[in-house]
C-alpha cells in the first residue's frame, strides 16, 4: 500500500525510529511529532491517513488527543501501551480509538494492525457475506454456514456475531459489544459476554477449545479474526 | 574477728564505689562541713566559688543563706543567683529554693547552702538534700555546707551533749556520695569571739547563744565529733584506695550486727547506736522485725515504717520476719544470717508480764543465743514511759460478736436449766467451758473472756447450791468455781492466740500464694496485654486497690497514657509524677518523701536493663501499707518489671529476626536479579557491536539478530516477572474480578506461549460447561503463562503437555503436567519458595515463577501444588473456589 500518510507520536526517539523504518519499508510515508500537542496540529495539518498513538506522552493524556480527534475526523487510530495498563487500553479504545499493541510488539504484529485499522467498517445495509477459515455468513439473509452445515443462533448470538464481522479485525472492548447488543444498561455484564461467545465458539470454531475466529483480548475484549492465508495470526 | 584477706564483696563494692564516682555524667558534691553554725562554712563556700568562677568556671546561687552576716553577703553580690521559689503555705509566702529552674539554667557548678533542711509542702521533694540528688543526677556538680549536728548517725549524741534536738537531719551515706568534704574548722574561743564580735548572730541573739548552744563545752565536743567524723571519712576513703590497689591491711571484719526493730521510739537510738558501732567494727548489720500476730494501730505503723527506713537510710540491710515469739524468730535469722552480735533495747516490762511470758525477754534471748552475742542498750528513761503499754486485744471484736457471746451464754445456761436433774451443778462448768473454748474459737478474745466470766456468774447463781443466790455453801464448789474462771480465762486466751496466729498464718499463706500466681501467670501470658492485665488484676485483688502501668516507649521516654488495661485514671497533674518517677527511677507519691501530695504511689519498674516503666497505686482504704504488704507490694513491681523487660526483649528479638530475614531476601534478590538482567543485555550489546562493527554474512547476521530477539523477550518476561512480585510483595494487588471462562484462560495462555512452546504438543481436556468464575483474568493468565514457561525451560523438545480442567466438589481444578524430568521429591512445597531453582538447573530463571504463581492463586482464595506423576513428568494442580454463580445471561431484546 504506498503513497498512505502515517503520523507516528510517540516521546522515545527509538520506537519512533523503528516504526519510520519499518513503516517506510512497507511502503507508508512517515511523520513524526514527539507530544500531544503537536500531533492535534499535525492531524489537522496533514490528514493522514493512519495515526500510531503512543498512550505515555509527557504533556497530554492519549486518551484526551482521541476524544478531541474523534470530535472532527475519523482517522484510523491505533495506540501504543505497555502491560498491566488494561483499563488505558479500554478507554483509549471506548473513546475511539481502533486498535491496540502492547509494548514490545514484533513488526508483523503491528503491521496486521494497521491493516486492519484502516479497513473501513462495513455498511449495515450492504449485502454481503462474510467468509472465513470454513465459517459463512450471509448478512442479508442471515444464514450462517460453518464447513458447509447451516447453524442455527439466537437472535443475540447472531446480533453478536454480526457486529464482530462488522468489525472484522478490529478488537472490540467488552462495553462496546455489551452496549451494542444488549443496551447501555448492560455495559458492565460481562459474564453475558462469556457465556455468549462460549455458545458461538461451540456453534461455528472447529475447536471451540482453541478458537481461531473469536479470539479473546485479555482484559480488553474480543476480536473477530478473519483467516487469509498469507495473514500472520495474532501472537 | 579480722581476716587479712580481701573480701571479694567488699572489693566489688569498693570498685563500684570508685565507678559511681566515676559514673555517666553524675555531678560531684563538695561539702563544706563544719561543727555549728559561724564556723564560715558558706563563706568559704563562696570564696572558692569565685575562685573557680575567675578560673571560667559557670557557677549560680542555688540558695545561701546569709543570716544577714555582712561578709557574706558582699561575698553574693557578683555571682548569678537563681530566684527563689516562692511557695504558698497555710496564708503564708515562703521562699524555697527553685529546683526545676536550676535544671533548666544547667549551670555546671551550683552552690546549695543548709544540706539539712526540709522544704516547704508543696515542692517536689521534702528534703533539700533529696533536690541535690537530682541536681547530681542531672549532672551538675553541687557545693554544700552542713554542720555535724545534722549528720544522722550523731544526732542522738550531739542531742545529750548540748541537749538540743535536732529535726533535720541527713543519711549518713550522703556524706559517703560526697567526692570532697572540706572540714571548716574553728577553735571554740575563735568562734566565741567571733560570736561576740556580732559575727555569727545579731546582737539580741548573741547573749542567748553565748550561754546555751555557743557554750565552750559544747563547742569542744562538737568539734571534735566533726573532727572524728572527717577522720573516719579519710579513713574509709583510704581503706577504698587500699583495697582497689589490693595493699594488704586490715580488712572489714566478720562481724555482723543484729538491731531488733519495733515501732517504738527506743528502736530509733537502737539503730543509730548499732550503726555506730558497725561502722566502727567494719561490720554489715541488719536490722529485724518480727511481725508478731499484733496488730498495729496507724501510729504505730508510722513510727514503725520510720524506723525500718532509718535503718535502710543509715545502710543497714531490713529484714521482716514473722513469728509468734519473738526470741525464736530472732534466733532464727540470727543464725540464718550468720549474725554475730544482737542488739536489743533495755525491756520495760513489769517483772509480772515477764514471768507470765516464761521469763524475760532479755532473759531468755540470751539463754537462747548460743554463740551470739547480745548487747542490751539503754532506751531513753523519758521515752521508755510511752512505750508501757498492755498488748492490745485484735483484731477488736465488733459489739454484735459480744452480743453472740452472750446469746450461747444464756442457751448453753437454758440447757443446763432443762438437764440440770440429769448432770447434776457440777458438770454445767463442763458444758460452759466448751462453749467459752467455742467462742473463743469461732469469734473471739473478747467475747471469749466475756463469755467466761458470764458463765461464772451463771453457773455460781443459778446452779451452785444453794441455788439463786451468789452465796457459795460447799468450799468445794468455791475452789471449783475459782479453777473454773482461771482455766476458762486462760484456755479462752490461749484459744484466741491460737486462732490468731492461724489467721496470721493464713494471710502469710494468701500473700505467698499471690505472688505464686503473679510469676506463674505472667510467665505464662503470651502478650504484653495479657502480661499487664493480670499484673493490675492481681495487684488490685491483693491490695485493693487501683492500678495503672505505664510503659516505656521506644524513644526511651515515658508514654503519655497507661496502659488500657489499668483500672485507676491518671490525671495530667499525676502524670507529672510518673514521669519524675521514670526519670530518675526512684519512687514517689502518696506515702513516700518525694511528691507526697499525690493521689496515688507511683513506683518505678526497675530492671537491670533499666527502668522499662512505671507502676501507679492507689488502696481503696487511705492507709499507709503495712511493712509486709509494701515488700509484697516490691516483689510484685520487681516480678513485674522482669516480665515486660522479657516482653520487650522479645519484640526486639523478632524485629531483629525479620530484619534479618528482608535483608537476606534483598541480597538474593540483588544478586539473582542482577544476574538475569545483565545476562540479556549482555547478548543484546554484543550481538548488537558485532553487527555494527563486522562484516558477516546473513546467515550470520540472521542468527545473531534471532539472539537479540530471544533475549529481548527473555528481559520482557523478567519485567513482567518482577512487576508482578512488586505487586505481590507490596500487599497492594488489587483483583479485578469478573466472570471468566476457564476454557477461555487456558486459551489464551497457551496463545502467549505458543512460540514458546512450539516444540511441545499440547493436549487438552477441558470439561465443557463449567461454570464461570470470579477471578482476575489477566493475573490467572500469568499463573498459566508461568507454568508453561517452566515447561518451555526445564522439559526437553517433544514431549506432550497435558492440560485439563474439571468441577471438583465447589471448587474447579486445572491441571498442568508435563512429561519432563520432573521435581526433586523433597521439594515439592519449596519449589513455591522464592528464588527457589531446582538444583542443578540451566543458568538462566530467577525463581520467582512459581512463587508468583502461588501469590496470585492464594489471591484468589485458591491453591496451587505440585506432584510428581507416577510415569515421570511434574504436575501442578490449580484448585479454585467457586463462590456464586452469575446470574443467567439474558437474551437481547433486539
Amino acid at each position: 500500500m504506498s503513497g498512505l500518510q502515517a503520523l507516528v507520536v510517540d516521546d522515545e526517539i527509538q520506537i519512533r525510529r523503528f516504526l519510520r523504518i519499518s513503516l517506510e519499508a512497507n511502503g507508508y510515508e512517515v511523520h513524526e511529532v514527539d507530544n500531544g500537542q503537536a500531533a492535534l496540529t499535525e492531524v489537522a495539518l496533514l490528514r493522514p491517513d493512519l495515526l500510531i498513538l503512543d498512550l505515555g506522552l509527557p504533556d497530554i493524556d492519549g486518551i484526551t488527543v482521541i476524544k478531541r480527534l474523534r470530535e472532527w475526523t475519523q482517522t484510523p487510530i491505533v495506540v501504543l501501551s505497555v502491560r498491566d495498563s488494561d483499563e488505558d487500553k479500554i478507554a483509549a479504545l471506548d473513546a475511539g480509538a481502533d486498535d491496540y499493541l502492547t509494548k514490545p510488539f514484533s513488526v508483523g504484529e503491528l503491521m496486521a494492525r494497521l491493516r486492519v485499522a484502516q479497513r473501513h467498517a462495513l455498511p449495515e445495509n450492504e449485502t454481503s457475506v462474510f467468509e472465513s477459515d470454513g465459517l459463512q455468513v450471509d448478512l442479508s439473509h442471515r444464514i450462517v454456514t460453518v464447513r458447509g452445515q447451516e447453524v442455527k443462533l439466537t437472535p443475540t448470538e447472531y446480533a453478536l456475531l454480526r457486529l464482530m464481522i462488522q468489525h472484522v479485525g478490529k478488537v472490540l472492548t467488552h462495553r462496546q459489544l455489551l452496549r451494542e447488543v444488549w443496551g447501555i444498561e448492560y455495559a458492565e455484564e460481562t459474564h453475558y459476554l462469556r457465556v455468549y461467545i462460549a455458545q458461538l465458539r461451540q456453534k461455528l470454531e472447529a475447536d471451540p477449545a482453541r478458537p481461531q475466529i473469536l479470539v479473546t483480548e485479555p482484559g480488553v475484549g474480543y476480536r473477530l479474526v478473519m483467516v487469509e492465508p498469507d495473514e500472520e495470526k495474532n501472537a | 574477728m579480722t581476716e587479712h584477706r580481701p573480701d571479694p564483696d567488699a572489693l566489688l563494692a569498693a570498685v563500684q564505689r570508685e565507678e559511681s564516682r566515676q559514673q555517666r555524667g553524675r555531678g560531684k558534691l563538695k561539702i563544706f562541713f563544719g561543727a555549728t553554725a559561724g564556723v564560715g562554712k558558706t563563706y568559704a563556700m563562696l570564696e572558692a566559688a569565685h575562685q573557680v568562677n575567675e578560673k571560667g568556671v559557670d557557677v549560680v546561687v542555688g540558695y545561701v543563706e546569709t543570716h544577714k552576716r555582712a561578709e557574706t553577703e558582699a561575698l553574693l553580690a557578683t555571682l548569678e543567683i537563681i530566684p527563689r521559689k516562692q511557695v504558698e503555705y497555710r496564708g503564708t509566702t515562703l521562699e524555697e529554693m527553685d529546683l526545676d529552674a536550676i535544671l533548666a539554667r544547667k549551670p555546671e557548678l551550683v552552690l546549695v547552702d543548709e544540706l539539712a533542711h526540709t522544704n516547704v509542702p508543696g515542692v517536689r521533694h521534702s528534703k533539700r538534700f533529696q533536690d541535690v540528688l537530682e541536681l547530681l543526677d542531672a549532672g551538675i556538680n553541687v557545693w554544700t555546707t552542713v554542720n555535724v549536728q545534722h549528720v544522722e548517725s550523731r544526732a542522738d549524741t550531739v542531742r545529750q551533749i548540748t541537749g538540743i534536738t535536732v529535726h533535720e537531719t541527713i543519711p549518713d551515706s550522703l556524706l559517703e556520695l560526697a567526692d570532697e568534704i572540706e572540714l571548716i574548722d574553728l577553735s571554740p574561743e575563735e568562734l566565741r569571739k567571733r560570736l561576740f564580735e556580732g559575727k555569727v548572730y545579731t546582737a539580741e541573739r548573741v547573749e542567748t547563744a553565748s550561754k546555751n548552744f555557743f557554750r565552750s563545752g559544747n563547742l569542744t565536743a562538737l568539734r571534735e565529733m566533726a573532727l572524728r567524723l572527717t577522720a573516719e571519712r579519710v579513713d574509709h576513703q583510704l581503706q577504698d584506695y587500699m583495697q582497689i590497689k589490693q595493699i594488704a591491711g586490715p580488712w572489714k571484719s566478720a562481724d555482723r550486727l543484729m538491731v531488733a526493730v519495733s515501732p517504738s521510739p527506743l528502736s530509733e537510738r537502737l539503730i543509730r547506736w548499732t550503726r555506730r558501732v558497725a561502722y566502727n567494727l567494719e561490720a554489715e548489720w541488719l536490722a529485724i522485725y518480727v511481725e508478731s500476730p499484733r496488730l498495729l494501730s496507724d501510729e504505730d505503723k508510722v513510727r514503725l515504717a520510720h524506723n525500718l527506713e532509718l535503718a535502710r537510710q543509715l545502710g543497714g540491710e531490713v529484714i521482716s520476719s514473722t513469728g509468734s515469739d519473738v526470741v525464736e524468730s530472732l534466733m532464727r535469722v540470727a543464725r540464718q544470717r550468720n549474725v554475730t552480735q544482737i542488739v536489743i533495747g533495755k525491756p520495760a516490762h513489769t517483772p509480772l508480764q515477764d514471768l507470765l511470758r516464761g521469763g524475760s525477754y532479755v532473759n531468755r534471748l540470751v539463754r537462747a543465743s548460743g554463740d551470739v552475742d547480745v548487747y542490751v542498750v539503754t532506751g531513753d528513761p523519758s521515752e521508755s514511759t510511752q512505750q508501757l503499754r498492755l498488748p492490745r486485744p485484735q483484731p477488736h471484736s465488733v459489739w454484735n460478736e459480744y452480743l453472740l457471746g452472750a446469746l450461747i451464754i444464756v442457751t448453753v445456761t437454758a440447757l443446763n436449766l432443762v438437764t440440770l436433774p440429769l448432770i447434776g451443778y457440777q458438770a454445767v462448768g463442763m458444758t460452759d467451758l466448751l462453749a467459752v473454748l467455742l467462742v473463743a474459737a469461732y469469734i473471739g478474745r473478747g467475747p471469749a473472756l466475756v463469755v467466761a466470766a458470764l458463765s461464772a456468774i451463771t453457773w455460781d447463781i443459778l446452779f451452785i447450791p444453794p441455788r439463786f443466790t451468789p452465796i457459795i455453801t460447799h468450799l468445794e464448789d468455791v475452789i471449783v468455781l475459782v479453777m473454773y474462771f482461771f482455766i476458762a480465762i486462760f484456755t479462752g486466751n490461749l484459744t484466741a492466740k491460737i486462732r490468731a496466729q492461724q489467721q496470721q498464718a493464713r494471710s502469710y499463706a494468701e500473700r505467698t500464694l499471690a505472688v505464686y500466681t503473679l510469676a506463674r501467670e505472667t510467665a505464662t501470658a503470651v502478650n504484653m496485654d495479657d502480661v499487664l492485665e493480670t499484673a493490675i488484676d492481681q495487684i488490685g485483688r491483693v491490695f485493693d486497690a487501683e492500678v495503672a502501668i505505664f510503659l516505656r516507649t521506644h524513644s526511651n521516654h515515658l508514654e503519655a497514657q497507661p496502659h488500657p488495661q489499668s483500672t485507676l485514671t491518671i490525671s495530667d497533674k499525676e502524670l507529672v509524677v510518673a514521669t519524675w518517677v521514670f526519670d530518675n527511677s526512684k519512687p514517689a507519691g502518696r506515702y513516700t518523701e518525694t511528691l507526697s501530695a499525690a493521689e496515688a504511689k507511683y513506683l518505678p519498674l526497675l530492671t537491670p536493663g533499666g527502668t522499662v516503666g512505671v507502676l501507679a497505686v492507689r488502696t481503696r482504704k487511705s492507709e499507709r501499707l503495712s511493712i509486709d504488704e509494701e515488700a509484697l507490694l516490691d516483689t510484685f513491681t520487681r516480678q513485674i518489671a522482669l516480665v515486660i523487660e522479657r516482653e520487650m526483649l522479645d519484640e526486639a528479638a523478632e524485629q531483629a529476626a525479620m530484619l534479618r530475614e528482608s535483608e537476606r531476601l534483598h541480597n538474593t534478590l540483588l544478586n539473582s536479579i542482577s544476574h538475569e538482567l545483565r545476562t540479556p543485555i549482555a547478548t543484546v550489546v554484543g550481538a548488537a557491536s558485532s553487527l555494527l562493527n563486522q562484516n558477516l554474512s546473513a546467515d550470520a547476521q540472521h542468527a545473531l539478530l534471532s539472539d537479540i530477539q530471544a533475549a529481548g523477550d527473555r528481559l520482557n518476561r523478567l519485567v513482567a516477572n518482577l512487576l508482578d512480585m512488586t505487586r505481590l510483595e507490596s500487599g497492594r494487588l488489587k483483583l479485578k474480578l469478573e466472570w471468566c471462562d476457564i476454557s477461555d484462560l487456558i486459551n489464551v495462555a497457551l496463545s502467549s506461549t505458543a512460540k514458546r512452546l512450539v516444540d511441545h504438543p499440547i493436549h487438552l481436556n477441558l470439561a465443557p460447561d463449567l461454570p464461570l468464575i470470579q477471578m482476575d483474568f489477566v493475573l490467572m493468565e500469568q499463573v498459566l503463562v508461568n507454568l508453561l514457561d517452566n515447561i518451555a525451560s526445564y522439559t526437553p523438545p517433544g514431549t506432550p503437555v497435558d492440560i485439563s480442567s474439571k468441577m471438583n466438589d465447589g471448587t474447579i481444578q486445572i491441571v498442568v503436567a508435563d512429561h519432563g524430568p520432573g521435581l526433586p521429591p523433597d521439594d515439592l512445597e519449596r519449589v513455591f519458595d522464592k528464588f527457589y531453582r531446582v538444583p542443578g538447573s540451566k543458568a538462566g530463571g530467577t525463581g520467582l515463577g512459581l512463587s508468583i504463581s502461588r501469590g496470585l492463586v492464594n489471591a484468589h482464595n485458591g491453591t496451587i501444588d505440585a506432584s510428581n506423576l507416577p510415569e515421570g513428568g511434574a504436575q501442578f494442580t490449580i484448585t479454585l473456589p467457586i463462590t456464586a454463580a452469575p446470574p443467567p445471561a439474558q437474551e437481547a431484546a433486539l
